[in-house]
């Protein structure tokens, strides 16, 4: 992607061609975990395991293709306050389920 | 570093400044924060959905109650409606005004499309008695996914604005801006609904 110096936060001019490869690639990257689950041919944890690293991978190819997120852009910036974010969200979102899963677990909810 | 890359990269700013690039990129750096923040209240409701989801209190699980043809026509109205707006942020390079308000009409509509599926399937469950009151799963189901709902409404309030200020002011450098943080929105947006469409629906239904 071109370091213009009228890059701005998450929005270096993207080109047609950039959108378009973004594009395709959400559309192959929704379309086959869909066909995965509605008709299913893998076994069932294997299924799951492609569709959360299908989803990981859309949201980069998201990220890099539409939010136009680099290193460059806004001089790094955005790409900082994203990782910090990252970090932030695993503490939120995989320590609560972990501790409320424990906790189901000993109390044996579930 | 990092602080003299930013504080370069508003010099060249100036260098450009009949497009209002200082002001308008930290506005822009300012929605990313705010986006952040976003990302957080999501990461909430997807923890709080996870430690949910299997809270059925006799009522119907999501096997139940999700459409997946559905719900993958909602997603591709959304992921249309990502790449229309993209071609309106290349007609706004091109200072094309008239193919602006055109692509922003056209992701309008899709996302209109998208919010109105999402309030029927709504409609739909709490007709069968399937409200957010129903159990655990269903509170976590509407907090969460009415909650994208709710944002992509807003976005859609956003766009008509935005749609009106270009039709009558033109692509002035504030109206650019106002383009650039509204495109970072509504990509968010599809970026939040893959997580919604894969952890909720797909790993649900399945």
């Amino acid at each position: 992607m071109a370091n213009h110096a009228t890059t701005r936060a998450g929005e270096a001019h993207g080109s047609a061609k950039s959108y378009n490869t973004g594009f395709i690639l959400s559309i192959i990257l929704t379309v086959i975990p869909f066909a995965l689950v509605m008709h299913p041919v893998l076994p069932r944890a294997t299924t799951l395991f492609v569709a959360l690293i299908f989803a990981v991978v859309q949201v980069v190819v998201h990220l890099v293709y539409f939010l136009h997120m680099n290193r460059s852009s806004e001089g790094g910036w955005n790409l900082i306050s994203f990782v910090f974010t990252l970090v932030i969200l695993f503490i939120i979102v995989a320590l609560s389920v972990w501790i409320i899963w424990s906790m189901h677990y000993n109390m044996m909810i579930n | 570093m990092n602080m003299q890359t930013l504080n370069h990269s508003r010099v060249d700013g100036h260098a450009s400044a009949h497009d209002g690039h200082d002001t308008g990129s930290l506005k822009v750096l300012g929605l990313w924060v705010y986006l952040m923040s976003d990302c957080i209240l999501f990461g909430s409701l997807f923890a709080s959905y996870a430690v949910l989801s299997g809270a059925f209190a006799g009522g119907p699980g999501p096997k139940d109650i999700f459409d997946l043809p559905y719900v993958l026509v909602e997603t591709f109205a959304l992921l249309f409606s990502s790449i229309t707006y993209g071609y309106a942020m290349l007609a706004v390079h091109r200072r094309d005004r008239g193919a602006v308000l055109r692509w922003l009409s056209m992701t309008f509509i899709l996302g209109a499309v998208f919010v109105g599926m999402e309030i029927n399937e709504f409609h739909h469950l709490i007709a069968l008695g399937y409200g957010p009151q129903r159990s655990g799963f269903l509170s976590g189901f509407f907090a969460l996914v009415a909650t994208h709902g709710l944002h992509v409404t807003s976005g859609l309030v956003w766009m008509a604005v935005v749609w009106h200020q270009v039709a009558t002011k033109g692509l002035t450098p504030t109206n650019v801006t106002r383009l650039s943080c509204l495109s970072l929105f509504w990509h968010f947006l599809d970026l939040v609904w893959i997580c919604v469409f894969t952890i909720v629906y797909l790993i649900g239904a399945f």
